[in-house]
Formats: C-alpha cells, structure tokens, sequence
C-alpha cells in the first residue's frame, strides 16, 4: 500500500482519541444514569475496537517509513505530531484488544459504582492519554499524552477517596507519577539536544552512544516507575488495587504496557546503537523484579493486591527480553536480538490478556461478595462457574503453562538466554545464567501463587457468610472474561501468527526478524532451526484433548459407573468447621520459610501458655517490606524532618520576611557576581 | 509415512503399558532388599483394575474440577511421556515439543493436582497441596537448569537432538552434565515422592505429601492418579535413560530390528535404574519436610553451576 493509506490510518486513529477525549466531557452528563455510563463504556469499546483495527492495518501494511500527521497545537516553535510507526503501532493493537475487552465488561460492572461521576468521566480521558503516548511522534505529545494518563489513572484510583488507605495509595502514586515523569523529560531534554529538535525523526538524527547511557538510566526510572520495576515499584500495589476492577484491569494490563512502550521507545529507537554495559542494569532490575514480585505476592492474602504483585513479576519477565535484547544487538547479534525481543513483546500482549482477565474475575468476586481478603473467601466455583472457569484459564496461563499463552512468551525467553554465550562480554555471560535461573524460580512460584489464589478463592468451603451467598455476576462481565479466557488459549495455540506480527517491530528496534512462523506446518514455531528447538501448541493441544478423550473413554468402557456422595474423608477426622482448611496464610507458610525468611526477615514468635494453663496460644509473624525499609521511609522522614523545620517560617513578622527577602537578593547578586 | 506412525503409537502404547510395570519392578526389588518377599510384578495392573470395578466416593461439596482433574493430569503426563525417546529417537511427533515443554506439561499436572487437592476443602488436601507446591518451586528451577546445561552442551533443546549429540563424537565427558545427571536424579527423587523426600508407602498423617493430595481420591479417579503417577516415574527414568546412557536407542525410522534391540536396551536400561533408584530408598532415612528444600537447593545450585561453567567454557565466536 502506500503512503497515503498509512497517513490515512494515522488519521483515522488520531480522530478515534479526539472522539475519546470528546466522550470525557459527555461522561459527566451521561455518567448521572446507569444507561448513561452504560453507553459511554459501549462507546469505548467501539471506538477502542476500531483503534485496535486501524493499528494493526498500520502494523501490518508493508511500506516505507510512515509520515506523520501534523496538527498546529504544541510548542511555540513546533508542530504536535501523530502517527504510527510498527512500533507504536503493535503497542497500539495490544492496548485498545484488551480495553475494548475491558469496557466491555465496564458495561456490566460499572453499573454498580457507588459514584459513576467520580470514575465515567475519566475513564475515557485515561483511554486517550495511553492512544495519545503511542500516536507521539514527537517528545512533546508523547509527554502530554503522558501526562494526561497520569492524572486520569489518579482521579481514578482516588474515586473511593473515603477509604484512608486509597487517599495513601493516591498520594504515592501522585509523588512517584511526577518523578518519572521528570525523568522522562529530563531524557527527551537530553535527546534533543542543544537545538531542541523535539521530533522523534530529528532526534534519531542526533542520537549519541555517550547522551544514549545517561538516557537509559533516566528510562529505567522513568519508564520503569510507572511499569513497576523493583525498587520503583511502590506504588503500584497500593494505587492498582485501589480503583475500581475494572480500573485496575486497565491500569495493570494496560498502563504498564504503555511504560515498556516508553523504555523501547526511548532506548531502542531514540537513543542511537547501544554500549554493551547498557543490558547489565536493565537485566539486573528485571531479575530483581521478577523474584520479588512474585515472593511479594505469595505473602499477600488480598486477591486484587497480589494481582497487582504479579504485575510487579511479570514487568519483570518483560525486561528479561528487553535487557537480552540489547546486550544482543549491542554485540550485532540481530537474530538473537530480534528473538528477544519478540519474547518481551509478545510477554506484553500474554501479560495485558491475562492479568486483565484476572483483574475482571477479582471485580467479579468483589462485586458478589463485597471482598478481596482470600481469608474470607472459598467455595465460590459453585455458586460463579462461569467466573471459576475464566479465572482458571488465567490462573493456567499466567503460570506459564502449556497450552496457554503464557508458556509461549516465556519458552521464547528461555531460547533467548540459551543463545546468550554467544556473546563476547564475560559480565552479562557470567550473569545471564542467573538471570534464567530467576526466571525459572519465579516461574514455579507464580504456579505456587496462583494455586493459592483459586484455590483459596474459589475452591473448598466457604469461609465466611458473605462467601455462601455470592451470585454469579452480570452476562457482560461473564462474556467479557469469557472472550479473554478464549484468546489466552488462542494465542497459546497459535503463537505463529503473533511472532509474526511483531516481526516489523523486531525490524525496526534491532535491525533483524525471526524467519516468518505462521507458514510452518501445523503452525509450528521454530525460532532458529528445527534441529534446536521447535514447539508447536497446537499440536500439543490437539494431543493433550485425544490423550484426555481416549482415558475417559476407557474409563467409561472398562470402570464401573456408580458414583457415591458422602462427607469427606480426611483421614478419618473430618471436621465440619470451614476454619479447619488451611487459608492463604497456611498455604504459603512452607515457601515463606525458605524464601520468607532472608528476603522479608519473616519471623514467627509462639506464645505457647504453660500446660494447664488456659489462656490463648498466640501466633505472630513479622514480615518486614526492606525496599520500602531502606529506600522510602530515610527519604519520607528527611522530608517531613526538614519540613517541620521550614515550619517555623510560617509565623514570622513582617520585618523577619522582610530581612529574609533582602538577605536572598544580596545572596544572589553575591554569587551572580563571583561567577561572573 | 504410516510405519512412522506405527512407531509413534506403539510408543504411546509402550509407556501407557509398561508404567505399572515399573511400579511393579521397584516395589519387588524394594522388598527383596528388605528381606520380604513382596507382592508379584504385576500387582500394580491388578490394584488399577480393582480400583475401577469399584464405586467412586465423592465427597458431598466437590466440585467439576475434583472429578475431572484425574483425567486431565493423566493426559498431561501421558503426552510428556510420548515426548520423551523411549526405544528410538525422532519419532513422527517428537518435534512437537522441546526438553522445556516436557518440564512445563509436568507443572501443569502438579498445577491441576494441586488444585483438586484444595477442592474439597479438608487440611490434609491443603497441607500437600502447599508442600507439593513448596518442593515443585525449587525442583522446577532445578529440572530447568539442568535442562539447560544439556542444552547448551548439545546446541537443542529437542531431545532426540540432544540424544543424537550425546551418541556422537562431540559429546566428550563434561563435569557439567556429571553436575546436571545428579541434579535430575534428585529432581526425580523430590518429584516422584520417593524417599527421603516423600514415602510412597506412608500414611503417617504429618510426613506424607503426594498421598495427602489423592486423600480423597477413591475408585476410577483413584486409578487414574495413580496411573499418572506411575507414568511419571517412568518419564524420569526414560528420560535420564535417553539423554545419559543413550546407547542402544534406535534412530528415526531404523528398522524393525534395530527398535528391537532398542527395545531391549531401554528395558535393561529401567530395570538397572528402578534398582539404583530402591537401592538408594533402602539406604537413607526420610527426611524432615523442612529439610526438603535444602535437598531440592542443592540440585538448583548444581544445575546453575553445569550452566555458569559451560557459559564460561564456550569461546565466543
């Protein structure tokens, strides 16, 4: 095709987030009745819907280098401009499929909000923001857009502003959202140089290895806070959490999403070829991340929180890729780069369909039962089958194992580690091995985790009254999940078609591409040659369903049909107490054990009263947060002991102000003078 | 073409046959080791079939998941072990699925395990569904890093290739693949609840931890774990069979004669493993679950170290 049909798609995908920041205003009005949010979150699914088709037309059209859309809105001396190019344009698919998905079952949920007008009116204006940092094709725009999914990601988190604990997760956010913010900025200052060209296209032409280094850190900070890179992760348990679900889906399948697009962005395309040292701290931060994450989670007992720890893990899954591909295309190693690369990519895409998928179910259980606590839980693959079965397709998957999704992204990841000792530096050789040794403990501890999750959510006996009387949720919800539940097995089955979807990405970021995957038998995958490693999910999927059929139908033939319910078993001592099953606590007391102990410094103490005695054995545990520990409260106390100082300036006269005043002025003209 | 599949499917067969067998094997040797006489070969068919003439007990609150699950990890571990070379390497779906596929197909039936264990909602269910997983998040790591020793050592992750490789002239011995054989072994060990990790044979409430899992297991479900069961021990050896003593395996498409003496081989192959595997039962004592980890750690850092030395070893090109 040519130019003029991509400048065309650029178009039609700058009106769909002018129709988005339009439905913001329209949210206020429409938000004061159900059928009013109602029709603004069908509006967002279609207008997502269709953003979703334009980008992946964009993505898959072959042909040169897009042209940008220009609009006379920006800086003094520049042009706003927006346009897709295949980068852009695959984050752009990944994000509007899974929020299209998402307002869809908004359509349902968020009918039941408390307050509509504190969360309709932004839930667009949060959409448009992340199309707004994917369209930018400028430093300027991307900023804004930037910015604006900030604020409105805020509003959103703060719209159940009664509770102490959201205000605190808001506030985190606030603080933590600006700092990134001035990271990003402070890099695309240093991109564009002295001539200030704000254009991505200009500063491609400018880009330097030396200003490259300083940018990657301020990416890592930037990018990586709002993506929820260890030790930058704070906020995001408390703030993802905190919105509504359907919310939360958006924040945490999607927004991070829109933070690794800024890293590739900015490191990948803008910041000229990269140093070899530069993989060393990006691996080192994901490998961290992804232990952490996964071990933060195991601890936790609020079903939303842990999701939201499992983001922390995921992100940094992601990075794993992000960081083997830049050590690979630093040592022109392009097709081990480009593999890497499309294992971290299409990680996004796994992670974005999953982790929304299981924000919805968590909604869907908060919904009927009014909690996220997995204490109070239990039981519920009775009374919401339909739930139970969506939220197990996500559990399979985001523990990465066959036939799901999941699996695939991580298989690829896996291949890429395997090609590392091809590279020439003895560092990232010596520290790559540990990295997949991470990779695969926090793989085996999300399967630990996400046991637990259903396990205490949906299975066993009711925990609590509220437990017994929950109802399954609404038709929109249900097939909203359902839809993910099916595109999580899809994409498993079908790796092909996605491997080569992002091979213009791989492209453009690293100079190379896998050989095309979707034309192989049996839609195969094999990333370097068959002789080293092939896997074909379909296949597999196609055997586990006929090795399933062929034992049930022997078991039909040849076992006998009588079936007996009775009480349990248990050993002979069954207990007619639900408070005898083991709880989330219980259940990951054995991990946090061998883990618990050295990474939280978890120590239980047993106040165990003398035989004969009756007073009440008691338990306590201590978990200690040591990055919140070492990093955050030194820096909270400075502040508030500082403050506390600057307080007394509150109350002086109005002859000490003045004296200040004049003691700053002779100050400043002393140092003006001396440096001149 | 159709005798490529003839193959295929009696390898499907062959380890569908032959897992009770191996059960069978090692409890004998077990037995003869410890002076008793022990119930012939093949009481492992007669248990299976006895369990499925009988009546299935369900508990009253069990859900689809308890009833289907026994199924579903049956057909995981029946595919992982169709993966895995048996008498001949290169069969018509080997390329299916690489050494990482295998591991991952095993996690998913101790995922599904796991969870029907919850189902019911007893401790006992809970107590093994969280060790399991306990063990399973160092033996995985475990598994998987010696899986990439191999890797790396062989160039593949497809263990025919893999086999081919170790056939070859290149192989050589390596002291990381002696670390990745004894990481496997005590992966197997932790994986297949066999003493010191686990007691087949307990009931002993506190000390078991696969059999808490199958507690309310009864009848056809019964059965079908621990079929699945059987067929993982069969999986690990076959699979250490294949990739450390691989002489003998036939190649793709050999020849009626040489899957016969492949055949042949990889009986004598399990046989001389189930008994190192009881020889090695009968020597040491059960361990404290607590000191589980440290056991499973060790692989985990054997594993690690097979992968850092050839990382270190290979010249770049």
């Amino acid at each position: 095709m040519s130019l003029a049909s991509h400048y065309c798609l650029s178009q039609l995908a700058a009106s769909g987030v002018g129709l988005l920041l339009a439905l913001a205003p329209i949210g206020i009005f429409a938000g004061r009745r159900p059928l009013g949010s109602r029709l603004t979150y069908a509006a967002c699914m279609l207008i997502c819907s269709g953003l979703a088709g334009v980008a992946l037309m964009a993505l898959l059209t072959p042909g040169p280098r897009l042209e940008s859309i220009q609009i006379p809105l920006g800086l003094p001396l520049g042009q706003t401009l927006l346009g897709f190019d295949p980068l852009s344009a695959a984050f752009a698919v990944i994000i509007n499929v899974t929020t299209a998905i998402i307002s869809g079952y908004a359509i349902g949920y968020g009918a039941h909000a408390r307050e509509p007008l504190r969360i309709v009116p932004f839930y667009p204006a949060f959409i448009a923001g992340m199309n707004l940092v994917l369209l930018a094709q400028d430093a300027f725009s991307f900023l804004v857009g930037w910015e604006f999914m900030s604020l409105a990601s805020w509003a959103l988190v703060i719209s159940e502003h009664d509770s102490a604990a959201n205000r605190r997760a808001a506030l985190v956010y606030l603080i933590m959202a600006t700092g990134g913010a001035l990271a990003l900025l402070l890099a695309f200052g240093l991109l564009a140089g002295p001539e200030g060209g704000y254009a991505f296209d200009q500063i491609r032409r400018v880009a330097s290895s030396g200003v490259g280094s300083i940018v990657l850190i301020l990416a890592l900070v930037g990018a990586g806070s709002k993506a929820g890179l260890v030790p930058l992760h704070a906020w995001l348990p408390l703030a993802h959490p905190a919105a509504p679900s359907h919310v939360s889906a958006l924040m945490s399948g999607v927004m991070t999403k829109v933070a690794v697009y800024g890293f590739v962005r900015l490191v990948f395309d803008l910041s000229g070829p990269p140093l070899w040292w530069w993989s060393i701290p990006v691996l080192l931060a994901a490998g961290i991340t992804a232990l952490l994450g996964v071990l933060y989670a195991l601890m936790e007992h609020d079903l939303k929180r842990l999701l939201a720890y499992h983001t922390v893990e995921n992100i940094g899954i992601i990075f794993i890729g992000l960081g083997l591909s830049l050590a690979f295309k630093a040592s022109a190693l392009g097709t081990a780069a480009a593999l890497a690369l499309v294992a971290a990519i299409f990680h996004v895409f796994n992670h974005s369909l999953f982790k929304s998928l299981l924000f919805l179910g968590s909604g869907a259980v908060l919904n009927a039962t009014g909690e996220r606590d997995m204490e109070h839980l239990g039981g519920l693959i009775h009374r919401m089958p339909v739930t139970a079965v969506a939220f197990l397709a996500g559990c399979i998957a985001i523990s990465a194992l066959p036939p799901f999704n999941g699996f695939v992204s991580e298989w690829l990841t896996f291949q890429a580690i395997l090609l590392s000792p091809q590279l020439p530096q003895w560092v990232p050789r010596l520290l790559v091995p540990a990295i997949g040794a991470t990779l695969a403990c926090s793989a085996a501890l999300a399967a630990a985790c996400f046991v637990k999750a259903f396990g205490m959510t949906f299975l066993g006996r009711p925990r609590s009254g509220i437990a017994t009387a929950a109802r399954e949720t609404d038709r929109w919800s249900r097939s909203a999940m359902l839809i993910f539940a099916a595109l999580c097995l899809l994409v498993g089955v079908l790796p092909g078609f996605v491997i080569d979807s992002i091979s213009p990405v791989t492209q453009m970021a690293v100079g190379a591409q896998l050989t095309p995957q979707s034309a192989l038998p049996w839609f195969r995958i094999i990333p370097i040659n068959p002789g080293r490693s092939a896997y074909d999910g379909l296949l597999l999927f196609v055997m586990i369903l006929i090795a399933t059929a062929a034992t049930a139908f022997i078991v039909r033939r040849f076992a006998s049909h009588a079936l007996r319910r009775s009480p349990a078993w248990d050993c002979g001592f069954p207990d007619a107490s639900p408070a005898t099953q083991y709880t989330a606590g219980s259940f990951a007391q054995p991990i946090r054990r061998v883990f618990g102990s050295v990474v939280f410094r978890a120590r239980e103490h047993v106040t165990m009263p003398k035989p004969g005695d009756t007073a009440v054995a008691k338990l306590r545990l201590d978990l200690h947060d040591s990055v919140w520990e070492a990093l955050y409260l030194p820096v909270i106390h400075s502040v508030e002991a500082t403050t506390d100082r600057l307080n007394k300036l509150q109350f002086l006269t109005i002859r000490n102000y003045l004296t200040l005043v004049f003691a700053a002025l002779v100050l400043l003209l002393i140092i003006v003078g001396t440096l001149q | 073409m159709i005798q490529d599949w003839l193959t295929q499917l009696s390898q499907v067969a062959l380890v569908l046959g032959l897992a009770p067998l191996l059960s069978g094997v090692t409890r004998k040797i077990r037995a003869r080791l410890l002076r008793r006489r022990g119930p012939s070969v093949v009481q492992p068919y007669r248990d299976l079939l006895k369990l499925i003439h009988k009546e299935a007990v369900v508990a009253e609150n069990a859900s689809w998941l308890f009833r289907s699950a026994p199924y579903a990890i049956f057909a995981t571990t029946w595919v992982a072990a169709t993966l895995v070379p048996t008498f001949a390497t290169g069969l018509t779906l080997s390329g299916a699925a690489d050494l990482i596929v295998i591991v991952a197909l095993l996690g998913t039936a101790r995922f599904l395990l796991a969870l029907a264990a919850l189902d019911v909602g007893t401790s006992f269910g809970g107590i093994g569904s969280s060790r399991e997983m306990m063990f399973a998040s160092l033996a995985e790591p475990a598994m998987l890093m010696a899986v990439f020793t191999l890797s790396l050592f062989a160039g593949s992750t497809q263990l025919s290739s893999i086999s081919t490789f170790m056939l070859g002239p290149n192989a050589g011995l390596s002291i990381s693949i002696a670390l990745a054989l004894i990481a496997l072994i005590i992966v197997t060990i932790g994986e297949n609840a066999r003493i010191p990790v686990d007691n087949p044979a307990t009931h002993l409430e506190l000390t078991m931890v696969h059999e808490a899992m199958i507690l309310e297991y009864s009848g056809r479900h019964l059965a079908v774990i621990e079929a699945a069961a059987s067929m993982k021990l069969l999986l690990y050896l076959s699979l250490i069979a294949c990739v450390f003593v691989p002489w003998g395996t036939a190649a793709a498409g050999a020849g009626v004669l040489a899957y016969a003496v492949g055949l042949g081989a990889y009986a004598a192959k399990l046989a001389a493993f189930a008994f190192l595997l009881v020889l090695f039962e009968t020597a040491v004592a059960k361990m404290r679950v607590f000191r589980v980890p440290e056991f499973l750690g060790v692989a985990l850092m054997l594993g690690l170290l097979g992968t850092i030395l050839l990382f270190v070893s290979r010249v770049p090109r």
